[in-house]
């Protein structure tokens, strides 16, 4: 194995770790702004691993939507909203224990099927993805769920509308 | 694939959970979004491994993702105004404290 891809592995479990790492931060910050704030790492880090997988169109859409829509819109939720920094608010309900026990339990039980599993590699998959034939999928053979979805895009949009205004 | 497909399945596997942890315990309905989006990324990781390793057809997996980030959009959006007139009206965003309905 060459140094060069040893170091681009080396990166790719680094990526996959702070990704972890900022997730678990979202889930226990007790404010609610530095949660918001560890999700865009987490979306980050998700981003380099679509890079990884070389999705770049989707990475791409990722950062776009989620970074720079989704994290942004929830930040502008939590301003308007939030009695920010009181430390008497408890922010976790009380079945953080029994959730985890068994979010533990769920994890591992995955994690030793995905291991025996044996998964078959197809040939076809290993051709790479490029925006052209994506589009031409989007706009060709799946042109109905595309279609549905903007439909679903715009009901949210005035629905987002005509829930948040002042009567 | 410069990685093995189980190590990323057990990333999303990690996400899914931590995500699914706070959707049950945050109080927080802001929290409770954010939990999801991170429920969906994994969601979408998952589809994007699999589209590069056993899919018969690349495209079908990204594909899917995209409609995956536009749903995951649209759920943000809506819940969010939910949480804005929610604000207005009771002045909480606490789960707990939101008890009108219950019995």
């Amino acid at each position: 194995m060459s140094p060069l891809v040893l170091l681009v592995k080396t990166g790719i479990y680094l990526l996959m770790a702070l990704s972890l790492l900022a997730a678990v931060g979202v889930v226990t910050f007790r404010n609610i702004f530095h949660s918001a704030l560890a999700l865009a790492g987490t979306l980050l880090g998700v981003a380099g691993i679509y890079l990884a997988l070389r999705a770049d169109f989707l990475a791409g859409v990722q950062i776009l939507l989620y970074v720079g829509a989704v994290v942004t819109l929830i930040l502008f939720a939590i301003m308007l909203t939030h009695r920010l920094g009181d430390p008497t608010i408890p922010q976790a309900n009380k079945q953080s224990g029994p959730a985890l026990a068994g979010l533990l339990i769920l994890a591992a039980l995955l994690g030793s099927l995905f291991l025996k599993t044996n998964w078959p590699v197809s040939e076809a998959a290993l051709t790479p993805v490029t925006v052209r034939v994506l589009a031409k999928a989007l706009l060709g053979e799946f042109v109905f769920p595309f279609e549905v979805v903007s439909i679903v895009l715009l009901a949210a949009l005035i629905g987002a509308i005509v829930i948040a205004r002042k009567d | 694939m410069l990685i093995p497909l189980q190590h990323i399945l057990i990333f999303a596997a990690g996400l899914f959970a931590i995500g699914l942890y706070g959707a049950l315990v945050r109080r927080n309905v802001i929290g409770i979004l954010i939990s999801i989006e991170l429920i969906l990324n994994a969601v979408n990781v998952n589809l994007i491994a699999f589209s590069r390793t056993t899919a018969l057809n690349p495209v079908t997996g990204q594909v899917f993702a995209v409609i995956v980030i536009t749903l995951a959009a649209v759920g943000a959006t809506v819940g969010l105004a939910i949480v804005l007139a929610l604000y207005r009206v009771r002045r909480t965003i606490y789960t707990d404290e939101v008890n009108l309905l219950k019995w």
